[in-house]
């Protein structure tokens, strides 16, 4: 029985909550693109990836990477409360002898199917999964989330000139688009509009969404069925640090913790939002 | 018979391609260069041609490697340590089993000039936890280590020379990994000799040379071939260092980081007071042939038997 989109959306205030405590508990993180990327990964863990939380290493799992690495404790929540680990271990988020590393570690946290944190290498890694997947023809798909600011880095632009050349239509690239970034809003820094056009002039099948629109998530994801030969790429128009209205679209946010009292206030507005 | 040892390498990935159906070679557009073009013919279904873009080939290997194929990519060595942080990240970090293969090491490339010479790269790839790197100085040592290398899982850097290389094992030759192998030894072994030489890649055949000149003007050296620089083998050369008056090293790259950094890293750690004269590039070089940038960064034989002679004041 597939979950109710009321009740996903019911989970992803709680794990919101998870990922404000996990970063404060840590002292360090960053809390504004994780915040952008979870109804992203809730949408993914709980109606597309085909996965099994108790056999991480399931040979034809789908994989997903998080090449926007920082992002991970909006991961590790997922992961948590699909059953990967118990919820208790959120709190060891970079602690020393954790797996829950400050940035994805495929060695030390069954489920992660590569180390990112380094930008730009994750589309990349995506296409060699998903040519040999191929190759073997086997069933399985790749989702590689990349955050905006991300793209300014160079790989990404060969990887997603590369992509077409094998039409790998079992893979999906999904663009956390929350337009903020650490020096600033990523139309300052290094602007990469108009994205949506670059991305169809590169041969990809392209949808635009809103990223945290449960349902239009979903139907975003679906759709990608409809076109074969393509590799598809979503770009989730979101808002940085989601759902804490002190948090939504201040830069502050992208890489520090909240201490005791902004926690406790990010809390309440979770809960009441 | 004299050959490349990136024409051995080409050879031996064929031959190896037909009992390992998990074998996937990735090229950036230098696939003549780098001989995976035969492999390329016979095996297209399991070729990946990815044009002028080695950090996404980089990333691509991974991703087959985390997917159970054995991946090999090749381009020349610049072209790759020019890609350290994907190396770092895509390969070492992630201990994805895939093996990167640097073709037209060293000054060896002659007249293209320096952009296309790898200098740093063992250096570069030695500081790299879960690295592999290997430097075969002949076809035997080729064809094995290349095999080994398809074998062991994990990350491997393979370097190879643009140059033929004259046979130096014949074929009962077992390649150890990480051990240095004795390729020359004088005729009267001396109760110390006036040197060991240590050679790693192109400048072996020198290094044997000037130990042979040398044995005709009555001076005991030995040469030694190290073919793994890391993990090194260190107890090799402190052995070495107890029965010799000095260590030569020979190779053409950087002497910071390389081979010679190897043996002197290897002796003071286990205490060995043995001088080291490190022969190699110190500088980025120039366009020539390759026997005259040979001869003048010093890695040919004349220069060899005089770091072996030559006071140390």
């Amino acid at each position: 029985m597939p979950i109710a989109t009321a009740d996903l959306k019911a989970l992803a205030r709680d794990m919101r909550v998870d990922v404000i405590r996990m970063i404060e508990a840590a002292g360090s993180g960053h809390p504004g693109g994780s915040l952008s990327v979870i109804d992203l990964l809730a949408v993914l863990y709980w109606k597309f990836l085909k996965h099994d939380p108790k056999n991480p290493d399931w040979p034809d799992r789908d994989r997903l990477i998080l090449s926007k690495g920082h992002a991970c404790p909006a991961l590790y929540t997922v992961m948590a409360y699909r059953g990967y680990f118990p919820k208790e271990r959120l709190m060891t988020l970079r602690k020393l002898g954790s797996p829950l590393q400050g940035h994805p570690d495929r060695l030390r946290l069954p489920g992660i199917e590569f180390s990112s944190g380094s930008l730009g290498q994750g589309l990349s890694v995506g296409l060699g999964m998903t040519i040999s997947a191929k190759m073997d023809k086997a069933p399985w798909k790749t989702y590689v989330v990349l955050g905006d600011g991300e793209l300014q880095e160079g790989q990404c632009w060969e990887a997603l000139m590369a992509a077409p050349k094998f039409k790998l239509d079992n893979l999906v690239a999904i663009v956390d688009h929350n337009n903020g970034q650490i020096d600033g809003p990523v139309d300052w820094v290094m602007g990469i509009e108009p994205l949506e056009d670059k991305l169809r002039s590169f041969n990809w099948d392209v949808r635009s969404v809103d990223g945290h629109d449960l349902a239009a998530i979903e139907d975003a994801f679906a759709r990608t069925q409809e076109c074969a030969d393509k590799p598809h790429a979503i770009v989730a128009k979101t808002i940085k640090g989601k759902g804490v209205s002190f948090m939504e679209n201040d830069i502050a946010w992208h890489g520090s913790a909240p201490k005791k009292d902004d926690a406790d206030k990010a809390v309440e507005d979770i809960r009441h939002g | 018979m004299a050959k490349a040892t990136r024409e051995s390498f080409g050879e031996t990935i064929l031959e190896a391609a037909a009992d390992n159906p998990r074998l996937v070679v990735l090229d950036a557009d230098l696939s003549k260069s780098t001989m995976t073009q035969a492999f390329m013919k016979k095996y297209p279904a399991r070729h990946l041609e990815l044009g002028i873009a080695e950090q996404n080939m980089i990333g691509v290997a991974a991703g087959l490697a985390l997917s159970g194929k054995v991946p090999v990519l090749a381009s020349f060595a610049c072209f790759l340590i020019g890609r350290l942080e994907n190396i770092r990240i895509s390969a070492a970090y992630n201990k994805t089993n895939m093996k990167l293969v640097g073709t037209h090491a060293g000054i060896g490339i002659g007249e293209d000039g320096t952009s296309q010479m790898g200098l740093e790269d063992m250096a570069a790839m030695r500081a790299l936890p879960n690295m592999v790197v290997l430097q075969p100085a002949d076809h035997e040592e080729t064809r094995q280590a290349v095999y080994w290398m398809l074998a062991h899982e994990g990350p491997v850097y393979l370097r190879l020379t643009r140059q033929k290389m004259a046979d130096l094992h014949g074929p009962d030759y077992k390649w150890g990994f990480n051990k240095i192998d004795v390729v020359f030894e004088p005729a009267k072994k001396p109760a110390k000799y006036l040197a060991t030489i240590v050679a790693s890649g192109g400048p072996v055949p020198h290094a044997v040379s000037a130990a042979k000149e040398l044995e005709k003007k009555g001076f005991a050296v030995r040469v030694a071939n190290a073919s793994t620089l890391s993990p090194f083998d260190g107890e090799a050369v402190a052995r070495f260092a107890k029965d010799s008056q000095r260590l030569v090293t020979v190779e053409d790259h950087n002497v910071n980081g390389g081979l010679g950094s190897a043996v002197c890293e290897a002796a003071c750690e286990r205490g060995a007071p043995v001088p080291v004269v490190r022969l190699g590039l110190r500088e980025f070089a120039e366009s020539a042939t390759p026997e005259e940038l040979y001869e003048k960064y010093g890695l040919t034989a004349a220069a060899v038997a005089e770091a072996c002679l030559k006071n140390l004041g």
